[in-house]
């Protein structure tokens, strides 16, 4: 029995632990080796498939490295200019106010670019799911400085570190939109390690939830890597991310509705 | 059902003619000289009637933006703004020619560059005919003279969109949207519910996912995308040339003009006849596409023409280029908010002829 044979007769349905989501496509991902992007992408399309909401869901992809994500997730899809997605879902939800409505977005997009656009859709709590995905860089222009790139942070545009005399502060937007009326769910999570990834999950599950109930706006932080933006191998960067993003940007939630179950909301509410 | 007259403002009347067309929705932020299209929306809550839904948004990009995701669902969706307010939008103009959606844009144009002045010009002609934003694009641009025409050409313009899956812009001007006249308001269109095939509503598992975007790195399949635009405005200009003609059968002498500007020649045509100077005029009331073939040949038949704008002299261009050649093309123009009187138009026109 030669090598390839042997694979072949231990790769069968039944011994799969792990399988591919349906919703997501053939497309080969090309995304950077060991990039939070495809795992983020991954867990996004599992929770769309066994929430049934392919035929609900409608997503708005931004400009940066996740600008292709509609070749990934079989879903309908509408690329929006950099950093516009919230205004793009805020009228797609409302003019569709029964379907899945959420944007995805890096930092350069949401942040800088696009913080008008995120304040003011957060603030009027439009009834979407926003996933930010902040590395703390811009990947897809290869590698500069980003709003949230931290102090001392080495870019391609900050050579010598970011020197917030010179370059300003990183801004903490999760923290801004939390204290805004009209988000419901604000957390910050990250998918560098399963357990991590585990968190992430169940955190765009919950936001789907809430925005069946009209909640308000839920915001999903991803604090993610960049390995090749910051010169790293993928398991160096992980280790980074944890000892230098993770301080500055803490996993966990800064706004969370109080513990209850959707069903126990749901009774709340036939009981109004 | 009877048609129903009223007095109304221009603007009032684009308000109204959205909700009569079965607009889905409209997405503006306030800039004068046109705020009273929100406000009167605002007041009529078609969202109560026909469903419609109406959002005041954070800025001028927010709303086009808004426009893109409405219009990207199938459904009817507008914004309105005035000169600053759509060089701010052009971004988002740009996005929605590209991605090809149907959407209807009105422009209430103020003096310019910059702040410049809240009153009436017509100083965005070639940002609205030449495209506007960047890459190769055109609108479909609808130049209404009266308060009748802003009711109207708003139906008439979501028709337009929706047929060739391209923007559509309404070129107005300060007077036109701030003054009153009477309009006859054609009854309640119903709300479309069909849904185009292209649109994102959520994926059935009939069809494969439907995705808006205008992103095409390989430059081979972008230039066969570039390719089939050309092609749609050449149809265009084929078929939806709209223009009017005052006295021009016997016209020696032919004034092109629209708008406002228009309304100021009709009656310069009447002046100049009067004093035995054979005018005519032909007013544009598509501006892209232009009324090039039929300009040429009036062109054959008078000894100058003379182009009126409220511009430093845009549209001029598009005349000498419909002329080409055949007789002498002359601009004449007020700018900042300036409209020009009728006298001062026929005065020009005999400045020219003596010239001549």
């Amino acid at each position: 029995m030669n090598e390839a044979t042997g694979i072949k007769e231990i790769i069968k349905p039944e011994n799969l632990a792990y399988k591919k989501s349906n919703v997501l496509t053939d497309d080969i991902m090309h995304y950077c080796p060991g990039c939070g992007h495809s795992t983020t992408h991954r867990i996004l399309a599992e929770i769309i498939e066994e929430e049934g909401l392919q035929k609900d869901a409608i997503g708005v992809s931004p400009v940066g490295c996740s600008v292709f994500l509609y070749n990934y997730i079989d879903i309908d899809w509408q690329e929006a200019a950099h950093g516009r997605a919230p205004a793009v879902a805020t009228a797609i939800r409302r003019l569709l106010p029964d379907k899945f409505v959420f944007t995805y977005q890096g930092d350069g997009d949401l942040a800088a670019i696009g913080t008008a656009e995120t304040i003011h859709a957060c603030n009027r709590g439009e009834n979407i799911l926003i996933i930010f995905i902040n590395n703390g860089i811009y990947g897809m222009t290869g590698g500069q400085m980003a709003p949230t790139t931290i102090p001392g942070m080495k870019s391609s545009t900050s050579p010598f570190g970011r020197d917030v005399k010179l370059m300003g502060n990183p801004l903490k937007i999760t923290d801004i939109v939390a204290t805004l009326p009209g988000t419901y769910y604000v957390t910050r999570q990250s998918v560098h390690t399963p357990a991590n990834v585990k968190k992430a999950k169940k955190a765009i599950r919950k936001a789907v939830n809430y925005q069946k109930l009209n909640k308000g706006t839920c915001l999903i932080e991803i604090v993610s890597n960049c390995p090749s933006g910051w010169r790293m191998t993928p398991v160096e960067s992980n280790k980074w991310l944890e000892e230098n993003m993770l301080p500055f940007y803490p996993l966990g939630d800064l706004k969370a509705p109080e513990v209850q179950t959707v069903k126990q909301i749901k009774s709340n509410k036939a009981n109004d | 059902m009877e048609k129903e007259l009223r007095l109304m403002k221009g603007n009032e009347a684009v308000a109204e003619g959205a909700i009569r067309a079965g607009a889905d929705g409209y997405f503006g932020y306030p800039i004068t000289p046109q705020s009273e299209i929100i406000e009167y929306l605002m007041e009529s809550k078609p969202w109560e009637t026909t469903g419609m839904v109406v959002l005041q948004a954070e800025s001028e990009l927010a709303s086009i933006n808004m426009v893109y995701g409405g219009a990207g669902c199938g459904k009817k969706v507008m914004t309105t703004s005035s000169s600053p307010g759509i060089s701010l939008m052009q971004e988002g103009i740009t996005y929605i020619a590209g991605a090809e959606l149907p959407c209807l844009i009105v422009n209430v144009v103020r003096g310019g560059p910059g702040l410049g002045t809240i009153q009436p010009s017509q100083s965005d002609y070639s940002q609205a005919v030449k495209g506007g934003g960047h890459g190769d694009y055109h609108l479909i641009v609808l130049a209404p003279a009266s308060v009748q025409e802003m009711f109207d050409f708003v139906s008439l313009g979501f028709d337009l969109a929706f047929k060739y899956r391209n923007p559509v812009m309404i070129l107005s001007d300060g007077a036109i949207g701030q003054m009153m006249e009477k309009v006859w308001l054609s009854p309640y269109r119903e709300r479309s519910k069909t849904v185009p095939e292209w649109a994102t509503t959520g994926k059935p598992d009939s069809r494969k996912r439907n995705i808006i975007t205008s992103l095409e790195l390989d430059p081979n399949r972008q230039e066969i995308f570039n390719q089939k635009l050309v092609k749609k405005y050449n149809l265009i200009r084929e078929t939806e040339v709209r223009f009017e003609e005052f006295q021009c059968d016997d016209a020696e002498y032919l004034y092109v003009a629209y708008g406002t500007s228009a309304r100021v020649c009709q009656k310069a045509v009447e002046l100049a006849r009067n004093e035995g100077i054979r005018a005519g005029l032909l007013r544009p009331v598509t501006l892209f596409p232009f009324p090039v073939e039929r300009i040429n040949e009036l062109a054959g038949k008078v000894r100058l023409i003379l182009s009126v704008e409220m511009s430093a002299g845009q549209m001029v261009e598009d005349v000498m280029l419909s002329v080409a050649g055949k007789v002498p093309v002359y601009h004449y123009g007020r700018m900042g908010g300036m409209i020009p009187a009728p006298d001062e138009v026929v005065e020009n026109l005999k400045e020219r002829i003596i010239g001549g």
